[in-house]
Order: C-alpha cells, then structure tokens, then sequence
C-alpha cells in the first residue's frame, strides 16, 4: 500500500461539515437456498453477502448515485439504510444518531421512492389520498405554519410539477401517465419534509423521453429545499447527468467511490471501466466486455472479490505490476488514490501511487 | 429488391373503447443483410409493426397496406404458407426470454422442435444441428439436457437467438431483445446479434426504446412517433445530427458520460406520449415539441429529404418552404 492510501472510514477531513447519513461497514446477509441433497445431509444453509461491509457518507444537498449491475447489492444497502433491511454488523447513523433508535421518526425524515409508481401507488386510492397517507400515518394533522392538511398535499404536488394541484386530487392513479405517477409518488415522499430521500431506479420504469424531467424535478428539489439524494441506479449515464458523487459496488461491497467526474471519466477500478465499456454508444461493441456473470453472493471469491472475472489479471497486466498474489489472496478496501477518490484495487493503489495510471478506453475529461 | 418492403401500412386495434389506430402509414425497406433499428417509446406502434410482419397480431385487428417478404405478400398468404415462411424466412426474438420457452421441456429439444417442425432436418442430424447453434451462441453444448430455470436470463436470450437462427432465416426481427437484460450481459447478447448478423449475412429489424443500442447495432434508424416514423436515415447520423426534434430529445434521453453538456443537466420533453385513440391535430408531436411555430397545429407534415437517404416529418426540415425560415428559432439551427 503507498503512502498516500490511508482507509475510507478516516478520509473525511477534507470535506466540509458533518454528513448527514453515515454508514459503516454495512453487512445484510440472507440465509441462503439449502439442496435437497444438502439439507439430507443435515448441511446448513450458505448465508449469502448480499451487503458485505460497505460504508459511505451522504452530506445534505448531495446527490450520491448507487450503481452496478443487478445482485450486486445497491437496492439492498438503500432498503438497510431505510431501516427495511436489519443489519447483521455495522451501523447507519443518520444526523449522528443510530438509525434503530426512533425509527419512527427517521421514517419520517428519510423517503424512498420506488422504480415502479404503477405498483407504489394504491390503484383505488385518489391522488389526494395517496399524497396525504404519509401524513395520516405520522399523525400530522397540521403543517408547521398551521397549515391544514389539504394545504400541505396541494404545495407537495405542486412542488412534484403536478400544477394547479387541486386539478389532481379527485383522479385516480389509472387516469394518469407514468410520467405524473411517478411525481404523485415524489409528492407523497415530500409531503413529509423529509432530509433525505432514497431513489431506487427511480426512472427506469418511465419512456425514455419522460425521464429527464423525472431527473430534472429530483435535482430542482434539491436545489429548492436543500435535501441530499441517494440515487440507487444501474445507468451510469443516468449518474452522469444528476450526481455529485458516485459509488460503484460489486458483490456486495463499494469497489470505487468519488466525484461523479472522477469514476466516469477517469476510473481507477477495473470493474467501472468495465461497466463503462458497455455503456452503449456507437462503435462501444468493439470494446472489450467481461465475459461471465456475476459470482453468487454465498460463494464470494477469496481475495479482491473482482480477480477471477479482471481483464488486468487475465491479461497479465496485474502480475507484470507485481500485485497478481495480493489480487488472488488479499482482500482489501478502499484507499483513498486521488483526492476524495477511493478504490478498492491493487494494481490501482500500485499505478497510481507512482503517478502512472492503468490504461483507460475511456475518453478523458 | 428489398427483403423487406412494407408499404402504406396501417393497423387498427379493435377494443371496446372504439378502433385504436396503432400504425398509421408506415413504409419500411430492408435489403438483404441490413439491419434496420425502429425505436420509440412506448406504445408508439413499433411492436405492433413486428406483430403485423408475421401476422401475429390478435383477431380482428386491421391490417392494411402491403407486406412483401422476398417479393410475396405476406397479408395474402394462406396459413399454410403463412407458417413455413415463419422461421423458415423470418423469425423473431422476443423481449420475455424469460417466458418465452416452456419451463418443463430441456431447452435442446424446443429448438429441436422448431427445426422438425418445419421438416428442415431428420431427428438425428437436428440434434447434431442443436449442439452446433447452442456452440454458435456461445453456449456449452452440454446445456442442450438443461431445463430453462437452470439458466441466467442471458443465457435464456442466447437459446431463444439459438432457436430464431435454427431454421435458417434470412430476417430476424428482434423486439426488445435486450430490455430485461443486465448492462453487462446486455452488451454480451448484442455482440453476439451483431457477430451472427455479420457472420451469417441476415438481414435484421431491431425494435427498442432504447437509442443508444441501435446507433451501436444499426446501419439505419428509424424513429416512431404515435404510429408513424418521424425520421429515417443512417444510424450514426439520426443519432448525432436529429433533423427530428422528436428524435433529438429521445438521443438526449442517452447522454454521453463525460461530454459536458449532459452533466447535471437531465433534459426531457414535457408532457407525455400521446394516446393512439386521442391524437393532436397536425404534426402529432407539437404539443410536446421545443421548436413548435404557428403552422405546427395545422400541418401534417410529411417526410422531408434531409439529405439523400435520410428524411423527416418536420416543418422545420422542410427548407424549401421560405415562410418557414423566418419562423426558425436560434435553438434550431444546431
């Protein structure tokens, strides 16, 4: 490890003011499927990583994307850090408290919003209902300005786009378009007043020419009130275009966190360049793809949990680097390689502590 | 000739609500070994367009205008004729790989079956002839004895490609092949269609929402907008020049990482996709349109040359018009 690599927990100095959501070394596992043959031979079930020690920090008015591939754990870590998942180790600590402690009232100040507003809303509740069921779940008869009820849900459409809001209150569900479902679902998450809001796939279940605004109304609230957004997402086009920062996880675990500009277009960690690769774009076929999916989270490989599938240590750049052992032997985590900048990579800690890089594909800046 | 020609060709859905017009005038060439991409977002009628080659569309929907598959009408053929050309001529890859095979049968002997069917091989050399398209699709050839659940979903996608490409088709029509797919194992199935493609000379019409994979697999594009194509012409140009402010907003939808103009900075079209029964009047995009001038309710417009080989239904495109010049905002001219 050079000298400039220190772990992630401790690399938070440089930022300014404490974050709003913290997690350390998250870990959620699910007991896995038992063999018939398995279970007759009186085996235990293989307990199946889904989350294995993952830690990052949300600060307010950040928008920090979640991505990889499907099982790699993001909708996991986003239903844990909504207390909808209990840990098996680590803690969430959200303004500096425990999350298990007065989860109620987090509850209250965290909103998720789901992928599929068709399914997130009740198909025979109006849309004032819908908006205003937070509110009765919560008990909040009155905003803080002695605002009533029927009030508070017309300013949360309202903020949502859905204008004049009073027009929208009688509708049901099915009278609307994927598009304004999904603002009624964003209504009724910010009808609460909530801190934060967690986005899992928030626009993947919408036409592709409906997203951006979708997007465009995440980053406006944002703007407006000053709430931090976990983006949970496979699209690292979709990252591009909302984030500050973003988190690449695979096999239950962060393998490159930091500045959106940073892991998109100068990635450390062979698997983002990988992901990279295959986002589409005329001529992206000729580009290498990693063959294989990924391993199953009860048989995590032993090592940098990326070795058996990394085109660097099959194409020997890793042992030419001197790091092939420690890639097939030595787990490892974060290292701070560039400013606010951490990878989980050895060749990486190697490469870039000497000032050389490994080679990227992808376009620069 | 064209492999592909469909002409004048409309669709009307019957439900209990009223006729629904799905396609409404939709011309489409595919020469041999060409892969044409139809993109659009949904319910725009490019599924219904892959339904109405093969006649797969439900009883009782309207299907007028002319299909001609290797120079025979496809619309009047007798459904003898009708299921050896499916297949045997054209055969399709479907979104649902999941669904698509039967769950209880080994997945060698469904793609056996579509090859007895259509009496292209004896049993014998057919399972020889599975084991070598499994092979083809990057699959072990031990997997023939495999029943679905035992495989991924790409590996899913790659039998149903194994078994579209079974009896030898010169066309493929592939609706959505990839949607369902996970952005690794998606650009792993498309390199596979597009090394097939090359390989075995087949002509291919690939039908997606999703932009950014047709500029990578397509020599042309086509874009639908409520039933009809807005614009038309090489890949790489549609995508990167949009004549169509429909098919710029839909390229935007795709950002590039890394090019600045995407950055923070989602962009969208307000409002949503018509519905097929309630269309606008004149060009059917103008209320969601950024470019929208007076003449934009009232017209129609129809496909204009943008340049030879490429066309689109814009006003705007329509430059021989000079009325229209003056109505050109900044933001058109890029």
């Amino acid at each position: 490890m050079s000298e400039r690599t220190r772990p992630a927990e401790q690399a938070t100095d440089h930022e300014m003011g404490p974050p709003l959501l913290e997690v350390r070394d998250l870990k959620v596992t699910f007991a896995g499927r038992v063999g018939l043959g398995a279970g007759i031979l009186g085996r235990k079930a293989t307990q199946s990583r889904a989350v294995d020690g993952v830690s990052l920090q949300l600060r307010q008015g950040e928008v920090l994307a979640l991505a990889g591939e499907s099982g790699c754990g993001k909708t996991t870590t986003a239903r844990a850090i909504m207390g909808l998942e209990p840990p098996r180790e680590g803690q969430i600590l959200f303004q500096g408290k425990k999350i298990s402690k007065g989860l109620r009232a987090y509850r209250r100040k965290v909103q998720m919003i789901f992928q599929d507003p068709t399914g997130a809303l009740n198909p025979r509740q109006t849309i004032y209902e819908s908006v205003a069921e937070g509110l009765r779940i919560h008990r909040i008869h009155n905003g803080p300005n002695g605002e009533t009820e029927q009030e508070l849900v017309a300013r949360a459409l309202s903020r949502a786009g859905m204008r004049p809001p009073e027009r929208f209150f009688l509708n049901y569900p099915h009278e609307l378009s994927g598009g304004q479902r999904q603002r009624v679902v964003i209504a009724g998450a910010l009808v609460l007043d909530p801190v934060m809001l967690v986005a899992d796939e928030p626009v993947s279940n919408l036409d592709a020419s409906v997203r951006g605004e979708i997007l465009r109304l995440l980053l406006q609230i944002r703007d407006d009130l000053g709430l931090a957004i976990l983006v949970v997402t496979h699209d690292l086009g979709l990252a591009w275009t909302i984030a500050d920062r973003v988190a690449v996880m695979y096999l239950g675990r962060i393998v490159e966190i930091g500045p959106a500009e940073g892991v998109l277009t100068r990635p450390l960690h062979p698997y983002t360049k990988a992901l990279l690769n295959v986002v589409p774009e005329a001529g992206g076929l000729d580009r290498p793809i990693l063959t294989g999916e990924p391993p199953d989270p009860t048989r995590i490989p032993p090592g940098c949990r990326f070795h058996p599938r990394c085109p660097e240590v099959a194409t020997g750049a890793a042992r030419a680097a001197g790091v092939e052992e420690k890639c097939r032997g030595e787990d490892l985590g974060l290292m701070e390689l560039r400013p606010g900048h951490f990878a989980a990579c050895h060749l990486a800690a190697v490469t870039v502590g000497e000032g050389k890089e490994i080679s990227t594909s992808q376009p620069q800046g | 000739m064209s492999l592909l020609s469909v002409r004048d060709l409309f669709v009307n859905y019957h439900t209990q609500g009223g006729p629904v017009p799905a396609v409404r005038g939709v011309n489409i060439e595919i020469a041999k070994g060409e892969v044409l991409g139809l993109a659009g977002e949904s319910g725009c009628g490019k599924s219904t367009i892959a339904g109405a080659l093969l006649r797969l569309l439900p009883r009782g929907t309207e299907v007028t205008g002319s299909i001609l598959l290797n120079g025979e009408d496809v619309l009047g053929m007798r459904p003898g004729r009708l299921r050896a050309v499916r297949w045997t001529e054209t055969s399709i890859v479907f979104q649902g790989a999941m669904h698509a095979l039967n769950p209880v049968q080994r997945v060698g002997a469904q793609i056996e079956e579509a090859i007895l069917i259509h009496h292209q091989a004896g049993e014998r050399e057919a399972h020889v002839r599975v084991g070598g398209l499994l092979e083809q699709v990057g699959l072990a050839p031990r997997r023939i004895r495999d029943y679905p659940h035992e495989l991924s979903g790409g590996q899913k996608q790659r039998v149903m490609i194994a078994m579209a490409l079974a009896c030898n088709p010169s066309l493929i029509i592939a609706d959505e092949p990839t949607t369902a797919l996970d952005v690794m194992v998606q650009a792993q199935v498309l390199k596979l269609l597009k090394e097939l493609q090359r390989d075995l000379g087949l002509a291919m019409l690939f039908i997606t929402h999703d932009l950014s994979v047709l500029v990578e697999v397509c020599d042309r594009l086509a874009i639908m907008y409520a039933g009809r194509i807005v614009e038309e012409g090489p890949a790489q140009s549609v995508f990167y020049e949009s004549a169509h402010p429909y098919t710029r907003a839909l390229a935007d939808a795709f950002p590039t990482i890394g090019e600045g103009r995407f950055r923070k900075a989602p962009s969208g079209l307000p409002g949503d996709p018509p519905y097929p029964q309630d269309l606008p009047g004149g060009c059917t995009f103008h209320p969601r349109c950024p470019l929208a001038f007076e003449a934009c309710p009232h017209i129609d417009p129809r496909l204009f040359d943008v340049s030879p080989g490429w066309r689109a239904a814009c006003l705007l495109v329509d430059s021989a018009k000079p009325v229209l010049e003056g109505a050109r905002t900044p933001e058109s001219s890029r």
